[in-house]
């Protein structure tokens, strides 16, 4: 039982089943980053695939359009606790992203414009949890947000859906990120409350 | 030394509150003893749990605004006026209650003291001054003597949190410099018009494109500062930040 704060009252008692443990919600969409936003314009753009081989794959801003998309509603966890449930989006599955490339790979390290990386498992952005989207609320991805184009692995803590991706490392051991150096879980699942080393 | 969660875990310690300050109307210090708490770095911040009466509990984060010196810790809390958790802690937290927290959190937006050797240059908008706060404390408690430029955005005057302890560090250390944007409304000797930060008042160029620079603040307070430092060909990589708020939202 957890110790009581004399004379706290609180206010959300609504106990909303899509709130993970811990975090508390928001209706703005709080922009955090480590460093300077990215400024990418899409003909500079450019999406890379690697395998554990070496083999690369890459998509420009047109071909990677040119990918079946899609437009889907999720719930964001962030890690320094707010949450904002059923926002809209649009992008590409990394199903469809990832169907034609040979990997025994089981983990990805994922690579951002300005040096950002985070790492997860391989079936975590399989079997439609995880996309690279490009639209938010029916506009182009702002540059705060990650635009012209982030990845979203919604089912984990928001530090792992990277903004400014441009690319993935498909690998056969796990390499911790930016923030799983920096004493944040390695996994980081909001329903877990795997927030830091040890969670 | 960069990841400093502790290995097996961040346990939840009970803090009491040993003294309270107001700093403005809207911010006030709160002095916390932490029995088992680990040190921390400039910068870093603290998880606080509240829980009513009836079970219900919530958790937000909070930057540590004093230098690691012993078991005890301060915050300064900015009361928001419609927060849930802020409007407590400014007004009814009280000396003596007691809070859960844990921590050191964050191994990133951190000075990183003895190691660097850069001249470092702090941006703070409002509240943003908590942490770099704590790193201006940090470098004096070490008798460091690594060059420290404060730029510090505040509405008015008297919206100014550590006035003059930051005035004190001005006048008797020469390596330490502040000065003052006001966005709102100046003091009357002042011969800038009160406006956003702006390209004059964000430049160090003393102090170097590779100095190392810390910018906390709301985010359309660290979208300018950092897009005018891209503009002056700053290092990138030397530029840390840290947001609170969204996209366009005001100060």
């Amino acid at each position: 039982m957890p110790l009581v704060t004399p004379g706290f009252k609180g206010r959300g008692r609504s106990s909303d089943p899509k709130l993970p443990p811990g975090q508390y919600l928001v209706t703005d969409f709080p922009v955090l980053s480590a460093g300077p936003t990215q400024r990418v314009d899409t003909p500079d753009w450019e999406f890379q695939v690697k395998t554990e081989t070496g083999k690369v794959t890459s998509w420009t801003w047109e071909s990677f359009r040119a990918l079946p998309a899609e437009r889907f509603t999720t719930d964001l966890h962030c890690v320094t606790k707010w949450s904002k449930l059923g926002t809209h989006w649009e992008g590409v599955s990394l199903d469809n992203l990832l169907a034609g490339i040979e990997t025994a790979a089981e983990f990805v390290l994922v690579r951002s414009y300005g040096g950002y990386t985070t790492n997860l498992p391989l079936a975590d952005l399989l079997g439609g949890k995880a996309w690279i989207a490009y639209r938010y609320d029916d506009k182009d991805l702002p540059r705060e947000h990650g635009g012209p184009a982030r990845l979203l692995v919604p089912h984990l803590y928001l530090w792992k859906s990277a903004k400014w991706v441009r690319g993935l490392d498909l690998r056969t051991d796990d390499q911790p990120g930016f923030w799983e150096s920096l004493g944040y879980h390695n996994y980081g699942d909001p329903w877990q409350e795997q927030r830091y080393w040890g969670d | 030394m960069a990841g400093t969660a502790v290995l097996g875990g961040l346990r939840w310690l009970v803090a009491t509150v040993t003294e309270l300050r107001d700093e403005t109307t809207t911010a006030r210090t709160i002095v916390l003893d932490v029995p088992g708490w680990p040190g921390h770095q400039a910068g870093q911040h603290v998880d606080l749990r509240l829980t009513a009466e009836d079970g219900y509990s919530t958790e937000r984060s909070y930057s540590i605004a004093s230098a690691s010196h012993g078991e005890h810790i301060e915050l300064t809390v900015q009361v928001v006026p419609d927060g849930e958790v802020s409007p407590y802690l400014g007004r009814v937290l009280a000396v003596g209650y007691q809070i859960e927290l844990r921590g050191p959190v964050g191994g990133w937006f951190v000075w990183p003291a003895t190691s660097s050797p850069n001249p470092t240059v702090l941006y703070a908008g409002g509240s943003g001054i908590v942490p770099l706060m704590a790193m201006v404390r940090a470098r004096a408690l070490l008798g460091s003597a690594v060059p420290f430029r404060l730029v510090y955005s505040a509405r008015r005057p008297e919206d100014v949190i550590y006035g003059d302890e930051l005035a004190g560090y001005a006048a008797t250390d020469p390596g330490f410099t502040v000065s003052y944007v006001y966005t709102r409304e100046g003091p009357a000797d002042s011969s800038r018009r009160p406006g956003r930060i702006d390209e004059p008042t964000v430049s160090h160029a003393e102090f170097g494109r590779d100095s190392d620079v810390f910018v906390c603040g709301p985010n359309p307070f660290v979208e300018t500062v950092t897009r005018l430092l891209g503009k002056a060909k700053h290092d990138p990589r030397r530029i840390r930040t840290e947001r609170f708020g969204s996209q366009g939202g005001t100060s």
